[in-house]
């Protein structure tokens, strides 16, 4: 896969948050992604930009255009240095939420990407990668 | 500080919301409402999302709750003008929203909530020609 181009966003106060999903938005159009496509990668974002906000107390969003040969899209990293999340498994469940959120953002934002990998460990922090292609 | 406008027109209250909402402005929405309804003694409120880009789950739940609390307060709520894609998304996402009364635009909006209005009286008895 190569990187056609990158940036980096800090994630440090709610307003971050808007300002990311504006970017991503920029950057779905430039791919032209479909409108549903923009939304839910847009949608995508914002969730897992305040989780990184929220739960694991602010972080950075790296995102990049990458091409696989046949197809673009847009990857974006979430990476904060929180307290990690202890049970993948049980975060990734509908419903499931430590904060006073309906427990939609892991689930949900996983279901509108095609990509979706995350690595936690307690104590160091977290690390959600999702990729949605053209 | 930043504030979404709540328009009031009679018994209702109308709210179009046409900024990418942080999260602070939504709860802000959320208490403006909820206070606006008690004072005014409001019976129903029109809430516009038609240019709303995105529609995340603190978003929806906002949503949701304004519904929930104006039911408690005795209002009716009718969210009108979501995005195909908003409501694809939302779907998509977990979020179906039940409990949340919609309608296409604001015209079919406020027949609605005249109609869930008078509807409700009717129940409760509560007809302002009875009294």
């Amino acid at each position: 896969m190569t990187t056609l181009k990158s940036e980096s966003v800090d994630i440090a106060g709610p307003t971050d948050v808007v300002i990311l999903r504006q970017k991503v938005r920029a950057w779905s159009i430039e791919l032209k992604f479909s409108l549903v496509d923009q939304t839910k990668m847009i949608t995508a974002s914002s969730e897992l930009a305040r989780n990184t906000l929220d739960h694991g107390g602010g972080g950075r969003c790296l995102m990049e255009m990458v091409s696989n040969g046949a197809r673009s899209g847009l990857r974006l990293t979430f990476e904060d240095h929180g307290p990690g999340i202890p049970d993948i498994d049980l975060a990734l469940k509908d419903g499931y939420s430590t904060g006073n959120g309906m427990g939609l953002g892991l689930s949900g934002s996983k279901r509108l990407v095609n990509e979706f990998q995350i690595a936690s460990k307690v104590g160091e922090g977290t690390r959600i990668c999702v990729v949605r292609w053209k | 500080m930043e504030r979404i406008p709540i328009l009031r027109m009679g018994n209702f209250l109308l709210v179009t919301i046409q900024v990418d909402m942080h999260d602070q402005l939504a709860m802000t929405l959320q208490d403006d409402l909820t206070n606006a309804i008690a004072n005014y003694g409001s019976r129903g409120v029109l809430i516009d999302i038609s240019s709303l880009e995105i529609v995340d789950s603190f978003i929806g739940r906002m949503l949701a709750n304004i519904s929930g609390m104006a039911r408690i307060l005795d209002a009716q709520t009718v969210l009108v003008g979501m995005q195909p894609a908003v409501a694809i998304t939302l779907v998509e996402l977990g979020m179906s929203m039940p409990g949340v009364k919609t309608a296409l635009n604001v015209e079919a909006g406020m027949d609605l909530l005249r109609e869930l209005v008078s509807a409700h009286r009717m129940e409760t008895g509560d007809d302002d020609s009875e009294v």
